[in-house]
């Protein structure tokens, strides 16, 4: 659905730009003597016995350059806690960060705040505004800490402010912005250094639905624009699935699994995973190619003939319903280069868009 | 961040260079005003100098009303005078009682029937006894070490031969506290019932709060007379605004829910009151109690002019003698009693919000009175066998106070020379310099300008107020010893507001530091003022360099508290987010965390100038000649309006440096978006 999708899993086998290898977040009393006795690797059991929070544990995920990518999980599962050790703003207990293969937990705070001002951008689930700064103001500050020339900066802090479209509020200071526009300036300001990575904590989650949908176009919008590395914290999945190119779910801490929507609702690692999607509309995140009656190998090579109705292969089960009943026989379905791949059958659609459980049973 | 305020010039033109200029404008008005009286102070002398001729006798009238008040104000029945005796008289009553308990004993003579007349001595609580009943308080609200903690310290006054003039204290601030926290639920209520009362009593409390305690002092003499009874009611009243206030706010705090609960369940406006709001604000009131019993310690020196004996006048004779270490003894004998009554007060506001949850405690209450009961029936028993069970033998006791003079001695040998350079040092490039400056402004320049500022941050009004409140030293013929009063206080403030803040920003940073730090002006909160004073005059003798020292001391306990909370209140998503946008530490401090900070900081300067106007007046004990040696002159010779002119004095200082930084900190507030 995302037009960058096929281009983030082509990189995926080069270096990934943002990575976490085997990350430990752990909360209590001196924390990482605690991990060191426990072999860095404490059973649940032993977590939850002591007075230890394990906010993060043993994570592992691979970012690749230009992805979307979402994480998801109930409240206190320890989404925020992950995307903090990802930008330091806590120090991980144990494990690695590797951000263009640099490990960022050993790096000293000097080259560290060099990152931040230049590559990080972050947006806060509260926005953490400077109460005492205007708009512009706010926006320029990363500019401002960094030592830009005041002129420079107001003319940068200005073309961010253009782009979130908030350029007649300039003047006003923060509590004279609704929360819609207050998170405008904040994405402003962590745009203002082009950052390469991108952070979003629940970016949108104070929001109205109504604003909030609105702010999701205008976050796709600029993505197409700009093209970033994102992490995308949300437990709203109707979000996710929008905006998502993979999606990793986290329970109590731990990464679940990690997959495109399609992928995490035609197979779901566990009863948790698929607890967690059952409430999606389907219909809008399987594809046609995920519950078609595939064609035999031998015939792969069929041309969609001039005219004949057909659909693509990556079309959503919803965007292709309507043609389905338009017609008695199974509906067939195109790949890129117009080969005809399968079929879709009415009785697929009907199993997707209304069963709990849509995924065709593997043959 | 250099490179930024380096860039501003060669990319700035001439408008920037205009606006910066613009922004000093504001400095033009007062320039000009000061520039415009200078010159005409030097064609007429009366700009410069307040002439003598204009002097009101304020004073005179003061004291024609006061004394108007004591021999003919009668109110048919009875006369002012009998009133005040007679309140007097009430009061004593259980102060006799306390001191009879504790000290004296009884002594008991009556008739019976047919036994004859009995005569005899029923002896006062033993040292043993009161201990234990203390620490047995202290286990009950909660647990072994308030017991160990409360015990200790009472039983510190006893090894340490204090016992009693601690005990002559501890009965007046037996009766003193329940009378302050007394009065003060009455007015508290009656501000909360009634609007009009409100608005006479507030300013009321401002002023009671603002004039120096030593102030009113001599008004007290004159309606109560030379004694511990008057010493205590002057206690009472400086004791009781914070009650008041307490109350009055704890009683309006009441949620909303909880009154419509009790409205919806039928209650009346009494069983309202009684039910819901006064449980409720339960908590705001042993706040208020807690303020009392420690403003009550606080007067326990002060109140000895008047009369009080116990520790207060002990320190006090010592002081006045010089003897260091027996008035260090005494002083920290109070802190000690401060200590432990302060613990205890506030173990009792904690265990109220935990005691309904359990029944068994209902127990234990039993078990702990029956056992006080017995331990005073049995000391008391067995004191009138063994003279020592009754009264800590003096053989016994540990006396600090050749320890102290040693050490006075041993400073006065090998620091002399340090102590005096730094002493005459300070005296040379500080004290003196601005002394002959601020004594040498022309009044109508300093009311002029404190007026324009007044204007500035808060419009014609308190430029108004500002301008009266200045122009009462002048118009009384203080003035020279007002602007002293604000030369001692201001250095004071400036040095108290140089180390505090900086050293607030520190323990924000830093947890440990915090915590200790907390600790120790928890403990220093407690000290009376005078307690200060000692260890200066130890260090520097007497003068304006001790009284700086411990008027420093003591006012910067509210510049480190309040840099504290005002940067910890800084939301954590406005700290994330500088940390994210590249901050560096120092930035974060400077750009985030110090702006927004700075209400709370300029609130902590406006209690630290409070303290140290409070502390000014003291240090007229030391050899100062301030406006408190006006009060303490006043106070020797019974002068009831030179004092009351001198105090209201210091409460101008007080009104015009709050009203100005109250206005300040409220714009700040408004520019940074908080209000
Ligand atoms: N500073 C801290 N000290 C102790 N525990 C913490 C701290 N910060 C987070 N935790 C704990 O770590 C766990 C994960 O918290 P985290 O904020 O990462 O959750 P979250 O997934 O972001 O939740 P939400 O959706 O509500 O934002 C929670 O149980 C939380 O209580
Ligand atoms: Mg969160």
């Amino acid at each position: 659905m995302n037009l960058n999708r096929h281009t983030a899993q082509q990189t995926q086998k080069s270096e990934p730009k943002l990575a976490c290898r085997n990350v430990w977040k752990v909360f209590g009393h001196r924390p990482r003597r605690f991990l060191a006795r426990h072999d860095y690797n404490p059973s649940d059991q032993v977590l939850a016995e002591s007075n230890y929070i394990g906010a993060a544990r043993r994570v592992n995920l691979d970012i690749a350059l230009g992805e979307i990518f979402v994480i998801m999980g109930l409240s206190g599962s320890g989404k925020s806690t992950l995307v903090r050790c990802m930008s330091r703003l806590h120090d991980p207990t144990h494990g690695e960060i590797l951000f263009d293969g640099q490990d960022l937990s050993t790096v000293k705070e000097k080259d560290l705040i060099r990152i931040r001002r230049h590559k990080m951008g972050m947006v806060f689930q509260h926005f953490g505004l400077l109460p005492h700064r205007n708009v512009l103001e706010n926006v320029a500050f990363p500019l401002e800490v960094q030592g830009t020339s005041k002129r420079k900066r107001l003319e940068r802090a200005r073309e961010v402010i253009d782009l979130v479209g908030l350029e007649d509020r300039i003047d006003n200071l923060p509590n004279e912005l609704s929360g819609g526009e207050q998170q405008r300036v904040g994405i402003a300001r962590s745009l203002a250094v082009e950052p390469e990575v991108w952070f979003l904590d629940e970016p949108f989650s104070a929001l109205d639905p109504l604003i909030r949908s609105e702010m999701q176009d205008e976050f796709l919008r600029l993505q197409r624009l700009l093209h970033k590395t994102i992490v995308f914290i949300t437990h709203d999945f109707d979000e996710a699935i929008r905006l998502a190119d993979r999606i990793a779910i986290m329970k109590d801490g731990e990464i679940i699994q990690t997959g495109t929507p399609e992928e995490l609702l035609t197979n779901p690692a566990d009863a948790y995973v698929s607890e967690f999607t059952s409430r999606i509309p389907r219909g809008k995140v399987i594809s046609a190619q995920a519950v078609m009656d595939p064609l035999p190998q031998t015939q792969d090579q069929t041309l969609i003939g001039e005219g004949s109705s057909h659909v693509s292969a990556e079309a959503t089960i919803e965007q292709c319903a309507q043609q389905v009943f338009s017609q008695p026989e199974p509906l067939a379905v195109s790949d890129p280069k117009g080969r005809i791949v399968g079929t879709l059958t009415q009785e697929a659609v009907v199993e997707t868009l209304f069963s709990g459980n849509g995924s065709r049973p593997e043959a | 961040m250099s490179s930024a305020t380096i860039d501003l010039p060669l990319h700035g033109n001439g408008t920037q260079l205009f606006r910066k200029l613009r922004r000093l404008t504001f400095l033009f008005w007062p320039a000009a005003i000061v520039a415009f009286f200078v010159i005409l102070g030097q064609q007429y002398q009366w700009i410069d100098v307040y002439p003598e001729q204009w002097v009101l006798p304020v004073q005179d009238w003061l004291n024609q009303a006061m004394k108007w008040l004591i021999h003919e104000c009668s109110f048919g029945l009875f006369t002012f005078k009998e009133l005040t005796r007679s309140l007097a008289w009430l009061v004593s009553w259980p102060f006799k009682l306390g001191m009879g308990l504790l000290v004296q004993g009884f002594d008991i003579s009556f008739q019976l029937p047919l036994l004859g007349r009995i005569e005899g001595h029923l002896p006062h609580v033993s040292w043993l006894g009161v201990v234990g009943c203390v620490s047995l308080l202290g286990h009950y609200l909660q647990g072994w070490k308030l017991a160990l903690i409360s015990g200790g310290c009472f039983l510190y006054l006893a090894v340490f031969g204090q016992w009693v003039s601690a005990m002559e204290t501890f009965s007046s601030i037996l009766v003193a506290v329940p009378l302050g926290v007394l009065f003060g639920l009455i007015l508290g209520i009656i501000s909360y019932w009634s609007k009009t009362a409100e608005i006479l009593i507030r300013p009321l409390l401002d002023m009671m709060q603002t004039v120096p305690i030593f102030a009113y002092l001599v008004p007290i003499l004159f309606l109560f007379g030379f004694g511990p009874v008057s010493a205590m009611l002057g206690t009472v009243i400086y004791a009781v605004p914070p009650m008041v206030r307490c109350t009055h706010l704890g009683l309006q705090a009441v949620p909303d829910s909880q009154l419509e609960a009790g409205i919806t369940s039928g209650c009346s406006r009494i069983q309202l009151f009684i039910k819901i709001k006064l449980p409720s604000a339960l908590h705001q009131i042993m706040v208020g109690i807690n303020q009392v019993i420690m403003l009550t310690l606080n007067m326990v020196i002060i109140a000895s002019m008047i009369g009080a004996g116990g520790l207060g006048y002990d320190v006090l004779t010592a002081l006045r003698r010089l003897h260091i270490g027996r008035g260090l003894e005494a002083g920290i004998a109070i802190v000690v009693l401060a200590i432990a009554l302060d613990r205890l007060s506030q173990a009792i506001t904690q265990s109220r919000r935990r005691k309904t949850a359990s029944s068994k405690n209902e127990g234990i209450r039993h078990r702990h009175s029956l056992t006080a009961l017995g331990l005073l029936f049995a000391t008391l028993a067995l004191g009138a066998e063994f003279q020592w069970i009754a009264l800590y033998p003096e053989d016994w006791f540990i006396s600090t106070a050749p320890f102290w003079d040693g050490l006075m001695s041993w400073i006065n040998i090998h620091l002399y020379d340090v102590l005096n350079t730094l002493r005459s040092f300070l005296l040379i490039y500080l004290l003196v310099p601005l002394k002959k400056f601020l004594l040498g402004l022309p009044w109508s320049v300093v009311i002029a300008v404190l007026a324009y500022a007044g204007y500035r941050l808060g419009g014609w009004r308190l430029a108004l107020l500002i301008a009266a409140a200045a122009l009462f030293p002048a118009i009384t013929g203080y003035w020279e010893k007002t602007m002293y009063t604000v030369y001692l206080c201001g250095i004071g403030v400036c040095i108290a507001a140089l180390i505090g803040i900086p050293i607030g920003i520190l323990a924000a940073g830093n947890d440990r530091l915090a915590s200790g730090l907390q600790i120790i002006l928890d403990t220093l909160q407690t000290l009376p003022a005078f307690v200060y004073l000692m260890p200066c005059v130890m260090l520097f003798r007497v003068g304006d360099v001790s009284a700086l020292v411990a008027i420093v001391a003591y006012a910067v306990v509210p510049a480190i508290r309040y840099t504290l909370h005002g940067i910890r209140l800084v939301p954590i998503p406005v700290l994330e987010a500088s940390t994210m946008s590249g901050c560096r530490k120092r930035q974060i401090l400077t750009k985030v965390q110090f702006p927004l900070a700075l209400p709370q900081i300029m609130l902590g300067i406006n209690q630290t100038i409070m303290l140290a106007l409070s502390m000014v007046v003291i240090t007229s004990l030391i050899g100062t000649s301030d406006l408190g040696q006006e009060v303490y002159i006043a106070l020797t010779k019974a002068d009831i309006g030179r004092g009351m002119v001198a105090g209201l004095g210091v409460a101008c200082i007080a009104t015009v440096s709050d009203r100005l930084i109250q206005a300040a900190t409220a714009r700040q507030k408004l520019k940074l978006g908080l209000a």
